[in-house]
């Protein structure tokens, strides 16, 4: 496998990265899709993220490595003993033209073939627990492969019944996709599982394009000496990452925010609750990021186009992109107060 | 709106083509791992071949060259279980797919304009990850694999295009159909030039100043995408390398140039001195660590702007004449086939169509077993299920299975049964739109219904189901939700009384409701309004023209954003203004009922239904 390409050395595309790094920060934001022109990057940050992302606890042992914080690991017998490990945290890639077995987990075939035993092997959704399942093409995923991963994605356990086999285990993992809208859209119950949205457009001043360019061809000349540049920008964003983690549960928001949420979801006519409290979080993870205590207004407008975007109804009146209808939510939403402030 | 003429993108068809031939087989053979590949526009015949063996000179004979069958399935392509192996050995073996195979060499693509969506995905993430991940049949493994696409576009007419993610990684875009086979291939380039080239590759430096040029010259050429100039300047690499240096110069930029982002071109630079973006912009980008500050030597930007131009002008001269107007005509048509997304106009289905493929299911519903992969599903775990006592498995009943240490069958269980997938088309959902308000009964609302009727017939044809919404006085009806039953619709349609006034917003609104859901259950929608567009009631309710008209516009122009194909048959006596100017709106194809038989009716209608037909195919 190719190195990756550093986080930090991926030129714009600010949107993109911002909502990578929430997710990163408050896991049960609930995935980030991104979806865009050709060649903007799209696999390279999501992949470049596996590289950033500090490490976790994990049950000694475990197959499914469980937080031992939690204490409720079932896997190893020794598990209450209180023997832990650091492990990375895990971004799983789900190949193209993966079957089901694999991805939910199957008999072993090894075991089976060799010493005729019966033995769980756990899948892709069992490495992904606590970490990124990223699934690139995703409007290209299989239906029978969207259907498994919509019922774990809501329960957050597996399911395994086969062969008389029957496995259960925890599968929380934050989902991330891309794709490109013109290969095809996505099921409206899959779009709904994404906490965030992003659209990515391919840069279009020349300055940003040669900077680019000229970053893509040092990477592949030296590799070895570009990721070294880049090292310590990237550690600077994990410390920062890091750091947003801890804060995260201390970061307040008001009733004030909470309103404000409100009423831009209602001025856009979100469907469900869903929207309105990804807005939430995501405006608070935004504030953990930036170092704040509380939410302010200016975090909930950042964050409200990434995690509202998907979630507008179609409207044949208006054929302005979702985008500009959510600037236009906020102008409105917002401004009479900073008028009104202004006097 | 018109049928457009057929479009010929993104291909030179000029007289040099030998000449951009035969430097893209060098070029690719120097290193196609990081060229990416071909596409090679190109019927099946000697040229082709020609080519191919040229190609094939350049390259060692250990090279591992494979071709993708047009309807490979993802056990060869990407690799999986090797069950014959597998069972000979007693443990799981594992088979390498074609994609892993052509590691360091190259990789065939015939027939690349009917490669599915799936496989394209496929193909093109391996390219991205130099590697194949396979999770298939109780493997997990990643294979390395590097290899060059040689992608031959044998297209006919404008339904079918080469695919767009593949175009994109690929930086040699060539024609050969305009090359008689007669004409002689001569060039100088042999296998050991080749290598030579080859060993110093790695070493060759780009300036600042060429990548400036080459991101300068696909901006300026409409190239959007950013893989374009990073692949002008990997072959500007090659190039140098081809004649001995480790420096790119002007020369081997202009070529480049004209090799890569030439046949990408989307517009011609109105004029290289005016039209450049000013270089000194970056303010708002963060700077770029511990790299050279470009701004510092300004002696430097004049030889810089000489070479830019240069290299746009070298460009430019090698975009043949017709492109550019070809490609406008496919920018608009892509504008307005854009939200019909493949996805949605092929479907999978489980019962007809192409098969496509097979996957773990259950039987029922129509699922066709695919009696050979379930076989080979069940065969590695026989040694297992023989072992264990039959009763823990509860989909086997006992007295049916043959006794334990007797003669052993095949022991097939639920889990095992593989399913046939096929594709087909999705169906198509007409939506008739029928004005029956006052204005429109008096200008022949029953030869509306004919023309409604003659068209159900079609729709009969072709399997589509039908909707029917009407409207008139202050209110649209869905008199008949989508449906297959063209009886029913026809009954509907008859019994409609006219009068009262024209609520033309509320009809097409609730068209486009219905549209949307057919769009949901991934059919294509078609809608189909009759009417005579003289619109009197408002969304609201309130009567008044301007406003019920403008109520009708906007929602007409939904569909347009939509992207539906439609149809408005303008019912009024003599040709109005305001049905064309709906039409106008929706994007639909504008037809005058005209004061003629049925036959005439039908004919025109059938021309512009399978304009619409063709349309939507193109859209996808």
């Amino acid at each position: 496998m190719a190195a990756l390409f550093p986080f930090s050395a991926i030129v714009g595309q600010d949107e993109m990265k911002l909502a990578l790094l929430i997710a990163a920060t408050d896991q049960s934001v609930g995935g980030v899709l991104v979806f865009g022109d050709r060649g903007t990057g799209k696999s390279t940050a999501v992949r470049a993220l596996a590289g950033l992302l500090p490490a976790m606890r994990v049950v000694k042992g475990c197959a499914y490595h469980c937080d031992p914080a939690l204490g409720d690991c079932t896997h190893v017998d020794t598990a209450l003993c209180g023997e832990t490990d650091t492990k990375p945290v895990p971004v799983v890639d789900l190949p193209l033209g993966a079957t089901e077995d694999r991805v939910v987990g199957a008999l072993d075939l090894e075991r089976a073939l060799t010493q005729g035993e019966k033995a769980f092997e756990p899948g892709l959704l069992a490495r992904a627990h606590r970490g990124f399942l990223y699934i690139d093409e995703v409007n290209l995923l299989e239906d029978h492969l969207v259907d498994v991963l919509l019922d774990v994605a809501a329960s957050g356990e597996n399911v395994v019944e086969r062969e008389g086999l029957s496995v259960r285990h925890p599968a929380r993992f934050v989902l991330v996709g891309s794709g490109n809208p013109e290969e095809g859209e996505l099921r409206p119950q899959l779009l709904d599982r994404f906490g965030l949205s992003v659209d990515v457009k391919t840069p279009t001043d020349l300055a940003t394009r040669i900077d680019v360019v000229r970053r893509r061809d040092q990477f592949e000349r030296d590799t070895a000496a570009f990721i070294a540049r880049f090292k310590p920008h990237d550690s600077q964003i994990r410390n920062n990452l890091e750091a947003a983690r801890t804060r995260l549960a201390h970061v307040k928001a008001g009733d004030h925010v909470l309103e404000m949420g409100a009423r831009l979801c209602m001025a856009l006519g979100t469907d469900g609750l869903r929207g309105e409290l990804t807005l939430l979080r995501a405006a608070r993870a935004m504030a953990a990021l930036d170092g704040d205590g509380e939410v302010t207004e200016t975090h909930l407008q950042r964050v409200a186009p990434l995690a509202l975007r998907h979630r507008l109804r179609r409207n044949p009146l208006d054929d302005a992109g979702s985008s500009v209808r959510i600037d236009r939510a906020v102008r409105d939403v917002f401004a009479p107060r900073e008028e009104r402030r202004a006097v | 709106m018109t049928l457009q003429p057929p479009a010929q993108p993104l291909f030179p068809g000029d007289a040099d083509a030998w000449s951009v031939a035969i430097d893209a087989a060098i070029l690719l053979a120097i290193n196609p791992q990081s060229l990416g590949g071909v596409m090679v526009r190109a019927r099946s015949g000697p040229t082709r071949e020609q080519w191919l063996t040229l190609l094939k000179s350049f390259l060692r004979r250990s090279t591992p060259v494979r071709r993708v069958p047009i309807n490979v399935t993802d056990e060869r392509l990407l690799g999986g279980l090797d069950l014959a192996a597998t069972l000979k050995a007693g443990r799981p073996l594992a088979e390498r797919g074609l994609l892993a195979e052509a590691h360091t060499g190259i990789l065939i693509l015939p027939s690349a304009e009917r490669l599915d969506g799936g496989t394209v995905a496929r193909i093109c993430s391996a390219m991205d990850q130099h590697a194949v991940a396979v999770a298939r049949d109780g493997f997990e493994f990643v294979d390395t694999t590097d290899f060059g696409v040689v992608a031959f576009d044998e297209s006919y007419g404008e339904d079918e295009t080469a695919p767009p993610a593949l175009i994109d990684r690929l930086a040699f875009l060539i024609e050969l159909d305009s090359i008689s086979p007669r004409h002689p291939l001569s060039t100088t380039a042999s296998l050991e030039s080749v290598e030579r080239a080859r060993e110093i590759f790695r070493d060759v430096t780009v300036s600042d100043d060429v990548i400036t040029a080459l991101c300068g010259a696909a901006l300026a050429m409409g190239i959007v995408s950013l893989r374009a100039p990073m692949l002008a300047i990997t072959a500007a690499r090659a190039l140098a390398a081809y004649d001995g240096r480790t420096d790119v110069n002007e020369t081997d930029a202009s070529r480049a140039a004209q090799l890569v982002l030439a046949p990408r071109a989307t517009q011609i630079p109105s004029s290289p001195e005016d039209d450049r973006e000013p270089e000194s912009e970056p303010e708002n980008d963060q700077p770029p660590p511990d790299e050279p500050d470009e701004t510092a030597e300004d002696a430097d930007l004049g030889e810089q702007q000489q070479l830019a131009d240069v290299v746009l002008e070298a460009a430019q001269a090698a975009i043949p004449a017709g492109v550019l107007a070809a490609l406008q005509v496919e920018k608009a048509r892509r504008a307005r086939g854009k939200s019909s997304g493949r996805a949605g106009a092929k479907q999978k289905t489980l019962h007809k169509g192409r098969p496509i493929g097979v996957r773990r299911g259950q039987l029922g519903a129509g699922a066709r077993l695919n009696l050979i992969e379930t076989l080979r599903a069940a065969a590695p775990w026989q040694t297992v299920r023989r072992r264990e006592p039959l009763r823990t498995a509860n989909d086997q009943r006992p007295s049916h299975a043959p006794q334990a240490g007797g003669r052993q069958r095949v022991q097939v269980r639920k889990d095992d049964f593989r399913i046939t997938r096929f594709k087909n088309h999705a169906e198509t959902t007409t939506i008739f739109v029928v004005d029956a308000s006052g204005s429109s009964a008096l200008n022949r609302l029953a030869e509306a219904k004919g023309a409604v009727e003659l068209l159900l017939a079609d729709c009969y044809v072709r399997r589509d189901s039908v909707a029917l919404v009407a409207f008139r006085g202050k209110i649209a009806e869905v008199l008949l939700p989508p449906t297959r039953s063209l009886a029913r619709a026809k009954r509907c349609l008859a019994g409609l009384p006219g009068g009262g006034g024209t609520p033309l917003a509320l009809g097409l609104d609730a068209a486009a409701a219905i549209a949307d859901a057919a769009r949901r259950k991934g059919q294509t929608p078609t809608v189909i309004v009759l009417t005579d567009g003289r619109a009197n009631i408002a969304r609201d309710g309130t009567p008044g023209r301007p406003k019920a008209e403008a109520d009708g516009l906007a929602s007409a122009r939904g569909f347009a954003t939509a992207g539906v194909s439609s149809l408005v048959i303008d019912t009024s006596p003599q040709p109005a203004q305001q049905s064309a100017r709906l039409a106008d709106a929706m994007g639909a194809v504008y037809l005058p009922l005209p004061r003629a038989d049925a036959a005439t009716l039908k004919a025109a209608i059938q021309a512009t239904t399978s304009a619409i037909k063709t349309e939507s195919s193109v859209a996808r």
